[in-house]
């Protein structure tokens, strides 16, 4: 068990092997409920939202999910997000923030609360979280819901019920598989796991959770995302919708074109040594050209990946860097992200 | 579930003494604490190591972990098979799974290894 953001959760239940493959060949569950989960209502909780995330929410209709960005005036990143729109009259939206941010943005929104008329309410204690991740995820959720998650695009969501419960349902994830995600009272969150135990499906910890996201290069709060990032930096430039105002549009109009900053890459490994986080990189001259931000072997592919941030110029594809991996050099090679992507089906 | 003819080390590494060599290797609760153990960097034949001092690292998905000389010598010999399949350790980590042979210093002592029963006790208590 380790600490994280505050709530007690496990590296591992069996080996983070088995159940990375689990995921990948199968399905296994994970308790996300240390996830902060918000609930924006009234007229004007679109326009709210519009102004202090970074995509565009206009265009997103009701049953959608989208990936979003919140940054400072500087442009920095204080947080990535999930948006929800819920639909209803007058509309309803859903947030679901890193468990690391939960009170910052919380008192973020409250800060840029210019007269909204819409409410903003934090019901993580109340609720539970759980995604479901693998090929098989979809189909058990027949078994658990009155409605087809098969029916869901990706990035769709819908309310549906667990029982008697009211539950909201989302087909996203942070895998790299097909999969879903429900938020439900939080009395509920036992009996759920407890169903998801009984149909055979593996449990997972964070030691998974974070290959499997590193293995689809998904950022993660904290290693590649920080108040001193922009989301040009991160190559998350697609988040980010110049043409309408938001918090930190100014700034991103002027790092949107700036070369000089360090830009998240990935890296493949040549031998077997690991590089972590915090690992240095250095070129062939031996000069210091960036960090590794995170760094795992990938039980999928047999071989070290990372992500790391790098000057510009050592960041196309092919590029050879040394990380100095425990005082001795590891030969690393840049490489387009993502590492691993599931097959079409 | 320790065998009972080996000494060990307060790091978790196993001695054999065998003839005039000890060979030595890696604990079943070392590698249940480790799990998922994709690579593991040994000693070079004929390299002098110190007991109490690291030799080597086992690496696994979860975290990288140093290898502990448990007692004063040189190098004899090494698993190289672990070189192709560092997975041996964790499936049998008292026999197929051994890391080195150590040719003990003139006055190499090991009278600071514990037991079965000591070891044994010691992880217990963990």
């Amino acid at each position: 068990m380790v600490d994280f953001a505050g709530t007690q959760l496990p590296v591992q239940f069996s080996s983070i092997v088995q159940e990375h493959q689990a995921v990948r060949r199968g399905m296994g569950w994970f308790d996300v409920s240390h996830m902060g989960r918000f609930r924006l209502s009234g007229p004007e909780a679109r326009l709210w939202l519009d102004a202090l995330l970074t995509c565009r929410l206009s265009d997103l209709p009701a049953g959608k999910v989208r990936y979003s960005l919140v940054c400072k005036q500087d442009g920095a990143i204080l947080d990535d997000v999930l948006v929800y729109n819920l639909g209803g009259t007058p509309g309803e939206w859903a947030l679901v923030v890193n468990a690391s941010n939960r009170a910052k943005i919380y008192q973020w929104f409250q800060a840029n609360q210019e007269n909204w008329q819409a409410k903003l309410e934090d019901q993580t204690e109340q609720t539970a979280m759980v995604a479901v991740q693998g090929p098989n995820a979809v189909s058990l959720a027949k078994q658990l819901f009155d409605r087809d998650v098969a029916d869901l695009p990706n990035y769709g969501c819908f309310q549906a019920h667990f029982g008697k419960a009211e539950v909201l349902v989302s087909r996203t994830g942070y895998t790299g598989e097909d999969g879903w995600e429900v938020c439900v009272p939080g009395e509920c969150g036992l009996s759920l796991v407890e169903r998801l135990d009984a149909a055979g499906v593996t449990a997972c910890g964070l030691g998974a959770r974070d290959t499997l996201r590193l293995e689809a290069s998904m950022p993660l709060y904290g290693h590649e995302l920080s108040e001193e990032i922009d989301p040009y930096q991160a190559g998350l430039g697609r988040s980010v919708d110049l043409e309408k105002e938001f918090i930190g549009r100014e700034a991103l109009l002027r790092r949107r074109g700036r070369s000089d900053l360090p830009v998240r890459v990935g890296l493949v490994a040549s031998g077997k040594r690991a590089a972590r986080e915090n690992d240095l990189l250095l070129d062939e001259t031996g000069a210091e050209v960036g960090r590794v931000t995170s760094g795992t072997m990938s039980p999928t592919l047999g071989y070290p990946v990372a992500m790391a941030y790098v000057q510009p110029g050592k960041s196309v594809p092919g590029y050879s860097l040394s990380a100095m991996v425990r005082g001795r050099p590891e030969l690393y090679t840049t490489t387009k992200m993502p590492f691993y992507r599931r097959s079409a089906v | 579930m320790n065998p009972k003819d080996l000494k060990y080390a307060k790091s978790h590494e196993w001695v054999r003494v065998d003839g005039d060599t000890c060979v030595v290797g890696l604990t079943r609760f070392a590698v249940d604490q480790l799990t998922d153990i994709t690579y593991i960097e040994l000693p070079k034949v004929g390299e002098r190591v110190t007991g109490g001092e690291g030799m080597g690292e086992v690496e696994s998905v979860k975290a990288v972990s140093d290898i502990y000389a448990p007692l004063d010598g040189e190098i004899a010999a090494v698993n190289d098979a672990l070189s192709m399949d560092a997975s041996l350790v964790s499936r049998d980590p008292y026999g197929e799974g051994w890391l080195v042979r150590i040719r003990p210093a003139k006055d190499g002592r090991l009278d600071h290894l514990m037991s079965a029963e000591e070891y044994t006790r010691q992880t217990e208590g963990a």
